[in-house]
């Protein structure tokens, strides 16, 4: 039925429609993909839902310490007697779906998404630039990012976090600031590429600008590729949130946060040893489900381009 | 259909296909590549298989020797080699069965030749793992074989690395590798495609002697009909997965019997043809995929003589007059003679105006190499350059087409990047319309952009992927505001139908559109800003025959229409010919010859106009061509030769007065003879006129 309503539409939308169509078929035509896709959207409907409600307040102690899953707490209680479930629902938010500002605003789309965005635009800002225009700008770029690259990821993160304090936004650039130098080297390396083509030498005869050529006719055809990639990073930042809640300094409070649920509760290892694997599978499975939806789709993007 | 050979012969064929139908399984099904596939190959025989890509051609080779990918498979027919059935063998047979008897050349010798292994190890691991021979026998046998392809100094040439020889000499290793052990059957998969003109000839010299000498049969894969008149006694015209025609070379090429022999034949200029005296003509349509071929006989939508029959029932694989298979229900009653065009228009001389458009005073490109030394990095030793272009000197009047040939490495591409202003010019001076063009790209005004457009070799990469038909031609005429803004669309769609492509194309993406397709939406973006003068970077070398002849109509049209002023690119000879009212030959940067195109063709000519005019295959029956090759390798552009850049390869250098000295220690002077017509060269006039004719017809 929804197909057959797709058909009809499809004949009368756009050639670029037809497009966005088709990569949305591409998904599904692969069983990884498909599979990826539905673990991912298993933790955004959860975390939809826990905008409106969660069986109980995530941050009051309305229970007894320590328990194990029972009737009442799904996945049981933590050492404050709060709901682990409604705490995990809750953990998605800040990921996955708003941002808090640090004028206490909210914007849509979690730190992961933003972070990884900004490594995206930065990276590929570079990337393109090193790339298309070689000699000095490539030497100067590339230098300086394979500086940072060396830097460890999270002395790295220490450093931007000792200077501008914690905050939704601080970890924002962390992400951005550690995922750009891989973001520029795959977009560089598309680059060298495409800029032989023949159609970069027909822009460039008639006199097409370096950012017309880099933004108008390299770009398209990288953006794949870098989707794909963008996919799998997504997968590394919430690994890195994970880490840096582990460590105490990740997002601030009052949200829960999955990586120090999993450190708290570390704590508690002998009294009440399941609290540590409920987070630990949460931040495992967003991941995995991640990686085998960029992992699905690369394959069928490759395949399609033979 | 048993007997394919036209004389019989007793002896038993040493390969022998029959019915051979080959498939590949893709998602929702599978395809048959080739169908019905029968011919027989005897000692001493050499069969061509020709067509358009996309025929089957290497599909049959590989079936042979079971090189199919994994998802392809034989689905019906035999192959028979010496007797022994191939398709039904383990895979451990077949792969002894192979590296003993069946050798394969392919179309690229740097991929057969393992560039970390010495030519001499490569060569002897043949002889000791299949033979067993010991190392010093199997060197002995490897020096012998490589003098046997005449390959020159062949002992130093064990020691090499393959990166270290020119691509006709790889390819000669390639072939005496394959001959080692002596096999009984020789593939061969398109082996000179990727040489040069004068190598080209020099490898299908070679070819026919080893076939006459070695008694070894072998199957010859290519594209060029003229190749395979060199060197083959039979042809097989595969078209679709079908072989359309069999017959002997002689009767191929003076009586094709198949309309798309027929139309092949038709499609290619012959060498000494131009476009004032005569016309190619493309053939209609293109090749259907596997999974797309027709019903009834699949050559019927391309056909000018298709009838109802041809529409519903295959037509069967049938001996005519006792000498040709042909796959064609009306073979005996088409005539090629009566055979009439669409369309019967000639070009007309266009006038010409005196207007000079372009003119180059001794230009002059350079690039500098970096060296790999710590002297060289530090920049201690003075800079080496690669001299690309060397005093080029030419002017094009408005409307004509000045031609560019010369082998890979003449600098006729770096000619024209310079022009377009891509290359930065190291000396000299450029005008166009007498405006300066000597500095580069960014430094251009938009006026001379506009005016200077390119059209580029290679289909799949001349279109960016991401746009649409429309958009791509769209957008030239937006930047330089050709039309005002809401005539844009119409604009397009005006050009593309003058590119004979209709307005559905508009929308298309370029996946969508096949090789041919591709090229006229390059030229159609090349031609958006209506341009003075279009430079062509080989625009049809990448093309099939058939599509060759369309896109090289549609340029002529175009230039009738537009009077646009062409420089155009190619390494084949005939194509530049047919296509141009002047030319101009390079060797090694160096200008060597122009002149008016039929001047350029006969004598006087350059000695190495000459050779290359010997070199290029003919497909007319009644030729005679001179046989002139030339030795040794383009020297280096980095330190190319002293005096006369040519005289290390010259044959006629021994012609001088002197014996050649002049040509070794002073640069030659341009030599007037007469109509616009230019050689440089030492060799007095007088010698120079008295050479012969390349190509001789005898009635």
């Amino acid at each position: 039925m929804v197909s057959q309503q797709m058909v009809t539409k499809k004949r009368t939308r756009s050639a670029r429609f037809d497009r966005v169509w088709n990569n949305l078929r591409m998904v599904f035509n692969s069983r990884i993909a498909t599979i990826g896709l539905l673990m991912v959207l298993f933790w955004i409907v959860l975390g939809l839902v826990s905008l409106f409600w969660t069986p109980f307040d995530p941050n009051a102690s309305n229970f007894v310490q320590n328990l194990n899953p029972n009737g009442t707490n799904i996945l049981g209680t933590d050492h404050l007697g709060r709901d682990i479930f409604s705490r995990l629902m809750q953990g998605t938010q800040v990921i996955l779906l708003k941002t808090r500002l640090p004028n206490g605003g909210i914007i849509p789309g979690g730190v992961a998404i933003w972070g990884v965005f900004g490594s995206l635009l930065v990276g590929t800002f570079l990337g393109l630039n090193a790339g298309y225009r070689g000699g000095w700008y490539d030497q100067i770029i590339m230098q300086i990012l394979d500086a940072l690259i060396a830097f460890p990821v999270i002395v790295l993160y220490l450093v931007v976090i000792a200077a501008l304090g914690r905050g939704d936004v601080v970890v924002i650039l962390a992400i951005t600031v550690t995922g750009a130098p891989g973001v520029a080297r795959l977009a560089r390396g598309l680059a060298l590429d495409i800029r032989t083509r023949d159609y970069i030498r027909a822009a460039e005869t008639r006199g097409e600008s370096p950012w017309y050529i880099m933004f108008k006719e390299i770009l398209p055809n990288v953006f794949s590729p870098l989707f794909v990639d963008a996919m799998l990073r997504v997968g590394y930042a919430i690994f890195m949130i994970g880490t840096l809640g582990f460590l105490g300094i990740g997002l601030p409070p009052p949200d829960p946060d999955w990586g120090n649920m999993v450190n708290e509760a570390r704590k508690n290892i002998f009294s009440n040893p399941v609290a540590v694997i409920w987070p630990a599978i949460s931040i495992a499975s967003l991941v995995i489900g991640l990686n085998l939806f960029a992992d699905g789709l690369r394959e069928e993007i490759t395949r399609y381009q033979k | 259909m048993t007997d394919f050979s036209t004389k019989t012969k007793e002896k038993m064929p040493v390969l022998k296909l029959d019915n051979l139908s080959v498939a590949y399984k893709v998602r929702g099904g599978e395809v048959e590549a080739v169908q019905d596939v029968s011919f027989e190959i005897h000692r001493g025989e050499a069969v061509g298989v020709v067509g358009e890509s996309g025929c089957g051609k290497s599909t049959v080779a590989w079936a042979v020797v079971n090189f199919l990918t994994s998802n392809g498979y034989v689905k019906r027919g035999s192959i028979t080699f010496q007797g022994q059935d191939l398709v039904n063998q383990s895979s451990e047979a077949l792969r002894r069965l192979r590296g003993d008897q069946i050798a394969m050349v392919y179309q690229d010798p740097m991929k057969a030749l393992n560039p970390s292994m010495r030519i001499g190890d490569q060569m002897k691991e043949v002889l000791t793992v299949h033979k067993g021979l010991k190392p010093a026998e199997a060197e002995e046998r490897c020096i012998e074989m490589l003098n046997r392809v005449y390959m020159p100094d062949p002992t130093d040439v064990l020691r090499r690395f393959p990166h270290q020889l020119s691509g006709g000499q790889q390819q000669r290793v390639v072939i005496a590798m394959s001959l080692l052990n002596n096999p009984a059957l020789l593939i061969m998969d398109e082996p000179t495609t990727a040489l040069d003109v004068t190598v080209e000839a020099a490898v299908l010299d070679l070819i026919s002697d080893l076939r006459k000498e070695f008694d070894t049969a072998i199957m010859y894969i290519s594209h060029n009909l003229g190749v395979i008149s060199r060197v083959c006694s039979k042809v097989a015209v595969m078209y679709a997965g079908k072989m359309a025609e069999f017959a002997e070379v002689e009767d191929i090429f003076r009586s094709p019997k198949h309309p798309y022999t027929q139309g092949l034949i038709r499609a290619i200029p012959k060498l000494g043809e131009d476009k004032l005296s005569s016309r190619l003509y493309p053939i209609q349509g293109r090749v259907p995929a596997p999974n797309r071929r027709p019903e009834g006989c699949v050559y019927h939508p391309r056909c000018d003589y298709a009838q109802s029959l041809c529409r519903n029932k295959k037509p069967e694989f049938r001996l005519l007059d006792n000498k040709t298979w042909v796959r064609c229900h009306f073979a005996e009653d088409i005539d090629p003679s009566e055979w009439e065009p669409d369309d019967t228009e000639i070009v007309e001389k266009t006038e010409v105006d005196d207007e000079t458009i372009l003119s180059v005073d001794n230009l002059k490109t350079y690039y500098e190499v970096q060296g790999s030394s710590l002297r060289d990095m530090l920049k201690l030793n003075p800079p080496k350059y690669v001299k690309a272009v060397e005093d080029a000197s030419f002017e094009v009047k408005r409307g004509r087409t000045l031609g560019v040939v010369g082998e890979s490495g003449c600098g006729k591409s770096t000619l024209i990047k310079t022009l377009i202003g891509l290359e930065k010019m190291t000396d000299g001076d450029a005008s166009f319309m007498g405006l300066e063009i000597t500095e580069p790209l960014s430094h251009r005004r938009g006026e001379v952009l506009k005016e200077l457009q390119m059209v580029f070799q290679n289909p799949d990469s001349t279109m960016n992927p991401s746009y649409t038909v429309g958009q791509q031609i769209a957008r030239p005429m937006r930047k330089f505001g050709v039309v005002p803004k809401g005539d844009v669309k119409k604009e397009v769609i005006k050009l593309l139908k003058s590119m004979r492509m209709g307005e559905n194309y508009y929308d298309r993406f370029p996946h969508q559109l096949s090789g041919g397709e591709k090229q006229r939406v390059g030229i159609a973006r090349a031609l958006a800003t209506y341009p003075d003068l279009l430079l062509c970077d080989e625009p049809v070398s990448a093309l099939d025959v058939s599509v060759q002849a369309a896109i090289l109509n549609l340029l002529l049209l175009i230039q009738n229409k537009y009077g646009t002023t062409m420089l155009f690119i190619a390494h084949d000879l005939s194509v530049v010919r047919y296509f141009s009212d002047e030319i101009m030959v390079m060797y090694l940067g160096q200008v060597m010859e122009k002149g008016p195109s039929e001047a350029i063709y006969s004598p006087p000519f350059h000695p190495y106009t000459e050779a290359l005019l010997s070199a290029v295959p003919v497909i007319d029956p009644n030729a005679q061509q001179k046989r002139i090759r030339l030795e040794g390798n383009v020297p280096s552009a980095i330190d190319p030769p002293t005096g006369c850049r040519f005289h290390t390869r010259c044959p006629r250098r021994k012609l001088m007065p002197d014996g050649g000295d002049a040509c070794v220690t002073q640069i030659p002077p341009w030599q007037d003879m007469g109509n616009g017509h230019h050689i440089f060269c030492h060799l007095p006039e007088e010698t120079l006129r008295s050479f012969e004719p390349v190509i001789t017809i005898k009635e």
